[in-house]
């Protein structure tokens, strides 16, 4: 075990745990966010560099600060780390620094774009980024490009997280895409046209922190916080069939696997249910799923708020703020 | 005359072939070490020499060596750095192309110190004839004994590879240069772990630049200490140093550490002066990812001292009035020339060699090298400046490798001594909406010259 301090809270985690997922168990603000790291997948993270965080103590053996600031994703806590996040002002530039540089070839295109709503680099940019560009000149584009029969690829609005590779990678047994070309001119290409053909292909969907990567079958259907979305699961063979299915009135728009507070898969679905049972009669609906309060897809309410719940996470917060130590955190809240 | 250890036969005819390079004393280290040294003291002599890596960041290839995880039963490999793409720098090329058995010496040599059996030189992808030369020399040294099972009797056995890249300057970072060696696509790996744990095929490994590795032979030949007596405080040994730019005498020249600069410049033994009798107006000392300094600086410290060629002189001053050795790239730059399209052609540079992985780098670098062709051309507005600064502090140390960095600092140093110049492209745009490279007479090589 290991103690770790970050942002003036202790934790005591496992050894080889990297800071992010320590700051995550800790959990609200003091989490660095991540826009290429994925639990789940082996290697991925380090590239996109809005998880920085600054060392300012290595460990209870050898005090000395880390000289540069480092990316929590990959870097595992030694005993007696103290991290700053929020509160390092080198740290909070430095992420607007990369918010900036993330956004600069970006389309923007947020009003056509399907993944709005539910962006991870939205919500990042709403956070960390400036009002305003200072890039004057021409943006990057490429032509859109199915890759499989379902799945349209707008490399423009990549971010070259390099998730969907991973995926491909240790999920399913062919990679047939990858990166192509370097610099700022890589793309993610399969090379061959729709040459992606794999059960479990349709999760490079879920795990796009962008609209780059759409599943075909939900483009232009509807905005995300018009659907609503309930739990419900079938017997699969291949895949948990664990779902999230995005409804309107009794059709279903969308069917993704079920993602946690960070926006992660934890039980990939395949391909059969996320394409192919479009009715209501295949599925064994759960109830509501429950979605972050700050999010635009809770705004029409469709989930009933229990008040008794919310007040009671209130208090926890408020408890926090007078400096007590933070109580253990509300299960039913973020499940 | 100053002392040579590399390039000392290097005018010897036949010095390429094995058996004139033996004349000349070759392979005395081999047998020196495997005979009568154990791999320990080898790695000992080398740290008693004080050697420093001779690839750009100085570090101690003594101490590097000693990194290396020798408790693992996994194999060792030895990998040379050949991949030598910086711009301005050419010092590797020469020594490979006129005395390759000096780095296969250099290569058994250190092997057999890391206990490796098998070792790769990783050439860059457009140095195809040296790959011959090197391969034409590794021929040479199995069929003489030197390589291959059971080395001089000893039981020790080597296997050597020479590798050609792709092409990209990136590999020549040696977690990327891993990557491209074991056949995938040359991306930077995020350290920890160091290669000297988990390296080529997740083996304990050594990277090494040709000149470190070079530089082992009189080390171990002559002894560490010999060896540590030439140059001055902690750089020690010689240097090989690739000049070029506006001088007389442009070429590849062995220094003692701890030379003047103005020496350097000035004496006929080396660069022989600024050409056509100009001034001098800028040098970039290391290698083009090396901060720039104008004439006042590089010859004399801000303290007032003359500065020397050595790591630690260069970057007395740190990055405000200082430089770095870097991998010894000397670009020396005359009073005609346009600092902002210098630092163009680098941004240009940096911006087609970035991988794309991680995106302070990825962005970043093509947005520098829009906004200075913008200014170069007459289009920019004077904020573009304090925007180049910013930018270049973001990537700056917020990268997975040190490419971002090497991006950036000519791009602070530039604006941070030639701020005027860029005011002036700002200002006077119609002066230089046809910008030209010299602005006293245009440029005519001599070669076109003698055709006309």
């Amino acid at each position: 075990m290991a103690k770790v301090t970050i942002d003036g809270i202790e934790v005591e985690v496992a050894d080889g745990t990297t800071i992010l997922n320590a700051a995550r168990q800790i959990g609200g603000n003091v989490v660095p966010p991540a826009m290429c790291y994925y639990t789940s997948l082996k290697d991925s993270g380090g590239k996109c560099r809005v998880c920085l965080v600054k060392v300012t103590q290595g460990s209870a053996k050898d005090p000395r600060p880390m000289p540069k600031l480092v990316a929590s994703c990959r870097t595992n806590v030694m005993d007696g780390m103290v991290v700053q996040n929020l509160t390092s002002p080198e740290v909070l530039e430095a992420r607007k620094g990369v918010v900036e540089f993330l956004l600069l070839n970006h389309p923007l295109d947020c009003p056509i774009c399907d993944q709005a709503g539910e962006c991870d680099l939205q919500n990042l940019a709403y956070e960390h980024g400036a009002a305003k560009t200072r890039y004057e000149e021409e943006r990057r584009t490429f032509e859109k490009i199915d890759i499989g029969d379902k799945i349209k690829l707008h490399m423009t609005r990549c971010i070259l997280c390099y998730r969907c590779t991973y995926v491909a990678d240790q999920l399913t047994d062919n990679r047939v895409h990858g990166i192509l070309n370097r610099g700022d001119a890589s793309e993610i290409s399969t090379y061959i046209e729709k040459a992606v053909d794999n059960d479990f292909s349709g999760n490079m969907i879920d795990v796009c922190p962008v609209g780059a990567l759409t599943d075909k079958t939900f483009r232009f259907k509807s905005r995300v916080w018009f659907t609503k979305p309930v739990d419900a699961h079938r017997d699969c063979p291949k895949c948990s069939g664990k779902v999230v299915l995005w409804t309107k009135g009794e059709e279903i728009l969308r069917v993704s696997a079920r993602k946690d507070q960070y926006g992660e898969v934890k039980e990939f679905i395949c391909n059969e249910c996320r394409y192919d049972h479009k009715e209501m009669k295949d599925w064994t609906v759960e109830g509501p799923r429950h979605i972050d309060r700050h999010s635009v897809i809770s705004q029409n309410h469709y989930e009933k708020i229990d008040l008794l719940k919310l007040k009671k996470e209130v208090e926890r917060q408020l408890e926090f703020q007078r400096g007590n130590p933070l109580p253990e955190p509300n299960p039913t809240l973020n499940p | 005359m100053a002392r040579k250890l590399l390039l000392e036969h290097e005018n010897i005819p036949g010095i390429a072939t094995f058996d004139v390079y033996r004349k000349n004393g070759g392979y005395a280290s081999v047998e020196k070490a495997i005979k009568t040294m154990t791999p320990d003291e080898v790695t000992e002599e080398v740290k008693k020499s004080g050697l420093r890596g001779r690839g750009g960041a100085g570090f101690p290839a003594g101490m590097k060596w000693s990194f290396l995880d020798r408790k693992s039963t996994k194999p060792r490999y030895l990998v040379c750095n050949a991949d030598e793409s910086e711009p301005g720098t050419f010092k590797d090329r020469y020594l490979m192309e006129k005395i390759p058995h000096l780095l296969i010496e250099g290569m058994i040599t250190s092997s057999y110190a890391l206990g490796a059996n098998t070792s790769y030189i990783y050439v860059r992808g457009e140095y195809m004839y040296v790959i011959r030369i090197l391969e034409k020399a590794i021929e040479e040294a199995y069929a003489a004994g030197f390589l291959g099972n059971n080395i001089l009797g000893s039981g020790y056995s080597l296997d050597m590879y020479v590798q050609p890249g792709g092409g990209a300057y990136i590999c020549g970072e040696e977690t990327a240069l891993l990557e491209s060696l074991e056949g995938k696509r040359g991306n930077p790996r995020l350290k920890p772990p160091f290669p000297a744990i988990a390296g080529l095929y997740a083996s304990p490994t050594v990277v090494n630049n040709v000149e470190t590795i070079a530089a082992v032979v009189p080390i171990v030949n002559n002894g560490g200490e010999e060896y540590a007596k030439i140059g001055i405080g902690k750089s020690t040994g010689t240097k090989l140093i690739s000049a070029g730019g506006h001088i007389n005498n442009p070429g590849v020249y062995e220094i003692e550490l701890g030379l003047p600069v103005e020496e350097f410049i000035y004496s006929k033994e080396y660069c022989g002066g600024i050409w056509k009798g100009r001034k001098l107006k800028a040098v970039v000392a290391g290698g083009s990812s090396v901060p720039i300094l104008p004439a006042g600086l590089i010859l004399k410290t801000a303290k007032g001292e003359p500065r020397l060629m050595s790591y630690e002189s260069l970057s007395e001053g740190g990055f405000v009035t200082g430089t770095m050795l870097g991998s010894g790239g000397f670009i020396v730059l005359d009073e005609t020339a346009c600092i902002v399209h210098h630092l163009y052609t680098f941004a240009r540079f940096y911006h087609h060699e970035s991988c794309g992985q991680c995106s302070p780098c990825r962005e970043g670098t093509g947005w520098m090298e829009k906004v200075i062709h913008r200014i170069e051309h007459g289009h920019g507005h004077m904020r573009d400046i304090d925007l180049l600064v910013d930018v270049a502090k973001k990537i700056e140390g917020n990268t997975i490798c040190p490419l971002g960095d090497a991006a950036a600092w000519p791009v602070a140093s530039a604006i941070r001594h030639f701020r005027e110049e860029f005011e002036y492209h700002i200002k006077y745009p119609e002066k230089v909406k046809n910008p030209k490279h010299f602005e006293i007479e245009p440029f005519v090589s001599e070669r076109v010259a003698a055709l006309v």
